[in-house]
């Protein structure tokens, strides 16, 4: 499982609160989740996810079980999420939505060029190589089904 | 010599396990999600009904015409499917797991990140997705990484002002926000005996603060007389000397009213450091602090005083609104000028029943003061029942006094 795109850089401890807010999360629709994502960290980011990797530091995700927080992000069409490391739960959600999500420890600046494969468990960041922390077997196998419900349904 | 994750779980720590559970519980907002997945999965009759519950506590009584719509598209589904509901106003799914449903040694998992709170049983109790728990609808079991286990080990009691929601930050800080990420936390040792089942339910739920999975204490006598009362019979658990990855110690004596200072949990300082800081409103209430304990203390604060700021006081549950009511409890509040909301989470994710304005200041007794969480702009600050209650009273950060 490959992907790449333009770097988006956060912080640590981006919590799912911030990722999208308690005040959005009543309705079905999947892209006012996606419109709203991390309207109080900075309004304008929700415009520039589109194919972009986020790259983030500690604890991302932290908080809320909030699945929405996770669909936001793959309906707003993030390539794939990077972290130092994740908050459990986010990174459970992340995988059963089928939203590549890649433990590493990387140097970033916005708008780089970043590139991951999955399987063989690196991530590149403008050229220069990271190893990834390898996901189980399992998460392996729902990711590459493009999440827990279609892992699912083929499975059963 | 296993830790209790590894008993319950029957594996050692680092293994992943398929395990049926015994209880899976989702809210009115998870629930939706839930139930959206299991029919994207094409699940139509669920195996195990009579272990799931759906408990109405995010918003409710619904603020809009689409949270009661999406509320009633549930409680159909519930009556349908054969899971038991609890209806808004029965109370937070915790506070009602808590009230005789959960026992020693099951395995249960809520949708929602606060299940570790009934850790306090002696379950292993922890929080998941949507998706995670469309697929425990659809098969009864989920699968989990056995944790390591870090160890809180508490020693002494107690005492002065300091309760405790005050040791809870204290091991927050200790911590960190992510210093037991993917770990489970034991809460052992002389200090933990002494403990109430209120109170050990307030320092479990605050385990996920810190990363946790769960926060567990060992069924002592104090859980098998609560359980009593609530109507389980349970058997206590003797700990095994098991490896922990490491042991934080502390001492309860030397815990002291704390305050976790916005936007961050585990930024606490000693209530004193910000004592005067002007507040816009206190809310005593939520899975961490909403329960018969809290409200008793809060109201033997207030009682005979007016508040001099809005407070919003929030019982966890119906059963703890009944008794707060029984006892007078209620009126102490009510007559010291506070308004109490529906049993329910109240303003604590900031979607209704408090929410704050900009540059709003709020004393809370919940667990979260992430930056915007109660209202854009809003400040949010994090402390016990009494210092809350005595901050009501002046409408400043105030140290409540001995009691």
């Amino acid at each position: 499982m490959q992907g790449i795109g333009p770097a988006i850089c956060l912080g640590n401890d981006i919590d799912t609160d911030l990722i999208i807010a308690g005040r959005y999360l009543r309705t079905k629709d999947r892209s006012v989740w996606a419109e709203h994502a991390f309207e109080d960290l900075d309004p304008a980011l929700a415009g520039r996810l589109r194919g972009a990797v986020i790259v983030a530091g500690r604890n991302m995700g932290c908080g809320s079980s909030r699945e929405q927080a996770v669909v936001a992000l793959r309906e707003a069409g993030v390539a794939g999420v990077v972290a130092e490391s994740f908050a459990r739960i986010f990174f459970r959600n992340a995988v059963n939505v089928g939203l590549p999500v890649i433990e590493a420890s990387v140097a970033c600046t916005d708008g780089a060029r970043v590139a991951f494969d999955l399987d063989a468990g690196w991530v590149e960041v403008n050229g220069k190589r990271y190893p990834a922390r390898p996901l189980s077997e399992r998460m392996v196998a729902i990711l590459r089904a493009g999440g827990l419900v279609p892992y699912w349904r083929s499975w059963r | 010599m296993r830790t209790l994750s590894e008993r319950i779980l029957g594996a050692p720590a680092g293994e992943y396990v398929d395990r049926e559970v015994d209880i899976a519980f989702a809210h009115d907002g998870t629930g939706v999600l839930a139930r959206e997945a299991l029919r994207e999965m094409g699940v139509e009759r669920l195996p195990h009904p009579e272990r799931l519950r759906l408990i109405f506590d995010h918003i409710v009584p619904a603020n809009t015409g689409m949270t009661a719509t999406l509320q009633a598209e549930l409680r159909e589904y519930a009556r349908a499917s054969g899971i038991e509901l609890s209806d808004a106003g029965g109370g937070i799914c915790h506070q009602v797991m808590s009230e005789g449903t959960i026992r020693p040694g099951m395995v249960v998992v809520g949708a929602d990140s606060h299940t570790c709170t009934l850790g306090a049983f002696g379950a292993f109790a922890t929080g998941m997705g949507a998706t995670d728990m469309a697929a425990v609808w659809a098969s009864g079991a989920t699968w989990f990484r056995v944790p390591e286990t870090i160890a809180v080990n508490l020693a002494g009691r107690l005492s002065g002002a300091a309760e405790p929601k005050d040791l809870a930050l204290a091991y927050v800080a200790n911590l960190g926000m992510e210093g037991a990420t993917y770990r489970a936390l034991e809460f052992v040792g002389d200090g933990a005996a002494g403990i109430s089942m209120d109170g050990r339910l307030t320092l479990s739920n605050m385990a996920v603060e810190t990363g946790a999975k769960t926060g567990m204490f060992y069924a002592d006598p104090v859980t098998v007389r609560y359980l009593a009362e609530h109507g389980a019979t349970v058997s206590p658990q003797a700990p095994e000397d098991c490896r922990y990855e490491r042991t934080v110690d502390i001492d309860l004596d030397d815990i002291v009213p704390l305050v976790a200072v916005p936007h961050r949990v585990d930024t606490v300082r000693e209530a004193e450091e910000v004592a005067g800081t002007h507040l816009d409103q206190v809310f005593v209430g939520t899975c961490t602090n909403g329960r018969y304990e809290d409200l008793a203390r809060f109201a033997r604060i207030v009682r005979g005083r007016k508040v001099a700021v809005r407070t919003v006081v929030v019982p966890a549950s119906r059963a703890v609104l009944a008794r707060a009511i029984a006892t007078g409890v209620l009126a102490d509040i009510v007559d010291a000028g506070c308004m109490v909301a529906p049993p329910g989470c109240g303003p604590c994710l900031g979607a209704h029943a408090g929410v704050l304005g900009e540059g709003e200041v709020c004393l809370s007794t919940a667990n979260r003061n992430f930056k915007n969480r109660m209202g854009v702009g809003g400040e949010i600050y994090l402390s016990s029942v009494a210092t809350a209650a005595a901050s009501a009273i002046t409408g400043v950060i105030t140290v409540p006094e001995v009691v």
